[in-house]
């Protein structure tokens, strides 16, 4: 009889192409995808060494940080230039290198083309059971349809491109069991708030996580892929949530997934990857889903959580030291005073989007709380930008489009936008933001910016009221 | 890769915890397509501060840099490794690093040393007056007053930092191994290739 194994040790063995003596492995990258910002200097090593790319048809690029969110063509359907002389240029460097690579290559103007971890789920070119790398932390993502999926450096993107491999250590397991069902107005976004803030920054350093429980397996496929999007901001690299009936039924007509009797063989080996009853994780964490309140972040780090109808803690209120420096230094920065309710914090800009929070069930969320009211005047950016051309066509074939125009929001085009200040969108120094997207750090949507980390529906309800809101306070 | 043995010099005595990849490299100079001259960048947002610690004479090139837990969290940007080894920075002391950030660190020649955080307090205590020495070889660091700490590292990771090692060039020496298991995958998995579209 063999062993139980997690889902995160059966994909890893199946990976394994070589065994070190120390225990280090070679592992087969069955998916790379690439965007423009990590992977330039990456050719250029290639270039440099006279190597080509091993296996072009596993790989996949598409831009998607430099881009502008604006409009992308005039009227007579001419692409419009990019402003911003370096991002143009790092723009210009992917759209050469793929063909001159021969990788499969996803245009800016084309109606596929978004965010690099929107895109991979829905062409169903990632794929449950597969590893899947990208020159981005939040590859973590694809861990919501079962996939062993984490963010490389650009000397990690050179060796996939020249070898298909990466030279790994095993990593510890860790489980994140989360039991019951969330009440209503929470969302995947505040279970994975709640998770961090529980865990802390770095609680997942080291591990794999593998979120489990019933509340993980009510989720559809883009509340898992918010999940583990984040799994990254626990300090882990990669998260897992074990493929099922409800990734299939996501997954199958998608243009690169398997067909016809190729499909039945993929459904029957991605049902038997599940962890087996008795296999063990290294540290598990468990936590009831009735705990989990619409949550929101009040610092500098992603686990800076309090649930909506909490205050902004004192400094004083933690037992590390260290963790008392940094939360007065995050309090200076975010301009906020201990005691204060969240619910009384201000808001001047709403960005719904990014690879955590803009596919169609995100935006149907925001939409439902926006239908029929308008944002506040003290609200001067909000912003919804769809995770891709796809999505965003599915968006305006609903008339979600209108809603969010209707209700004084901006309706963009698809790009990763306001989560990282690489492009024009930007929140200005000292204001600050309600954001679907997955990082506060320091600076992190524009020198100065002050964000708070909420769900879709959350960032609607700011939007309506000009603070940070509980959105059960406008839904029935 | 510059290979790297010891290394001796002032230690930048840094020590904030959570240092994520925002604060070593902002996202601006993220759009370049070089891995040169990112040093001008590094930690940026903190030297705005006249008062901060990287511009003071006596830490300007100072090869070690003294920080706190989960050092390096967030991006995968190699661009934070880039610009430390620009900064002159050839030694990270910490007592955690993001899994990610140390893997970069060694692929440029950056050591990324873990210590408890006993250590690391007496380190950043010695590093206001007194240089540092570091030692990848017998996997220790010490310090002019008798302080002698060891490290433990990963063997792989040691020997191509002690021999400045491409990564790649060792990797195509397995071309066998690789081939057999994309011919696997070929025969018992063919729905694992894509299809061209």
């Amino acid at each position: 009889m063999t062993r139980p194994r997690t889902l995160y040790e059966k994909i890893w063995d199946a990976h394994v192409v070589e065994q070190r003596p120390d225990g280090t492995c070679l592992i087969f990258i069955d998916r790379h995808l690439v965007h423009e910002v990590t992977s330039p200097q990456a050719f250029a090593g290639l270039r440099a060494n006279g190597r080509t790319v091993r296996r072009p048809d596993l790989t996949l690029a598409v831009p998607d940080h430099n881009l502008p969110t604006t409009a992308r063509k005039d009227a007579a359907g001419n692409r419009l230039p990019i402003v911003d002389m370096e991002s143009a240029a790092q723009l210009a460097a992917l759209e050469t290198n793929a063909p001159e690579f021969g990788i499969r290559y996803i245009d800016a103007t084309a109606a596929e083309q978004g965010i690099v971890h929107v895109v991979g789920p829905e062409q169903g070119f990632s794929l449950p059971g597969t590893t899947i790398v990208c020159g981005d932390s939040h590859t973590a993502c694809h861990g919501g349809i079962g996939a062993l999926a984490f963010g490389i450096g650009t000397s990690e993107v050179e060796h996939v491109l020249a070898t298909q491999t990466l030279l790994l250590q095993p990593t510890k397991t860790m489980e994140v069991r989360v039991e019951g069902a969330v009440g209503p107005g929470v969302t995947a976004k505040d279970i994975i708030l709640h998770i961090t803030g529980t865990i802390g920054a770095a609680g997942g350093t080291g591990h794999v996580i593998e979120y489990t429980g019933s509340a993980i397996r009510a989720l559809s496929v883009e509340g898992r892929l918010t999940v583990s999007n984040m799994a990254i901001e626990g300090g882990a690299r990669a998260g897992l949530i074990a493929p099922d009936a409800t990734t299939f039924a996501y997954l199958k007509g998608r243009p690169y997934a398997p067909k016809g009797a190729d499909w039945d063989a993929a459904v029957a080996y991605w049902t038997s990857l599940a962890t087996d009853p008795g296999a063990t994780y290294d540290k598990t964490v468990i936590i009831d889903a009735a705990d989990i309140a619409p949550s929101v972040t009040w610092g500098t780090s992603p686990e800076d959580v309090v649930p909506i109808t909490g205050l902004v803690p004192a400094p004083g209120s933690f037992a590390d030291p260290s963790k008392q420096a940094a939360a007065a230094k995050s309090l200076a920065y975010m301009g906020l005073e201990p005691g204060t309710r969240m619910q009384d914090v201000a808001i001047e800009n709403i960005f719904i989007g990014s690879c955590t929070n803009s596919r169609i069930e995100d935006l149907r969320a925001a939409a439902a709380v926006l239908k029929g009211r308008h944002k506040a005047d003290t609200v001067k950016w909000a912003i919804v930008v769809p995770g891709s051309g796809l999505v965003k066509a599915q968006a305006e074939a609903e008339g979600l489009d209108r809603i969010f125009t209707d209700a004084g929001l901006e309706w963009r085009e698809p790009g990763c936008s306001a989560c990282l200040g690489m492009n024009p969108d930007k929140v200005p120094a000292g204001e600050r933001c309600a954001s679907t997207s997955n990082r506060n750090f320091v600076g992190r949507q524009g020198p100065g910016s002050r964000t708070h980390l909420v769900s879709p529906a959350m960032a609607a309800a700011a939007a309506v009221t000009g603070r940070l809101t509980d959105v059960r306070e406008l839904i029935d | 890769m510059t290979p790297i043995e010891k290394v001796e010099g002032r230690a930048i005595p840094f020590g904030l915890k959570n240092v994520d990849t925002d604060v070593i490299i902002p996202a601006k100079w993220l759009k370049t397509i070089s891995r040169e001259g990112l040093g001008k960048g590094a930690f940026e947002t903190l030297r705005a501060d006249p008062d901060n610690l990287f511009d003071q004479p006596e830490y300007r090139q100072a090869p070690i840099l003294i920080a706190g837990d989960n050092f390096g969290c967030g991006s995968s940007r190699e661009h934070a490794a880039w610009a430390l080894g620009d900064l002159g920075i050839r030694v990270v002391i910490a007592p955690s690093y993001s899994d990610i950030f140390s893997g970069n660190a060694v692929k440029n020649g950056i050591l990324p040393v873990v210590l408890p955080q006993a250590a690391i307090d007496r380190l950043m205590e010695v590093a206001t007056t007194d240089p540092i020495h570091v030692d990848l070889d017998t996997q220790t660091v010490t310090t002019p007053f008798q302080d002698r700490f060891t490290f433990e590292i990963d063997p792989f990771r040691k020997m191509c930092l002690l021999n400045g090692l491409d990564e790649i060039s060792l990797t195509e020496k397995s071309e066998a191994a690789i081939a057999a298991h994309e011919k696997k995958i070929a025969s018992d998995q063919p729905w694992l290739i894509p299809a061209t579209l």
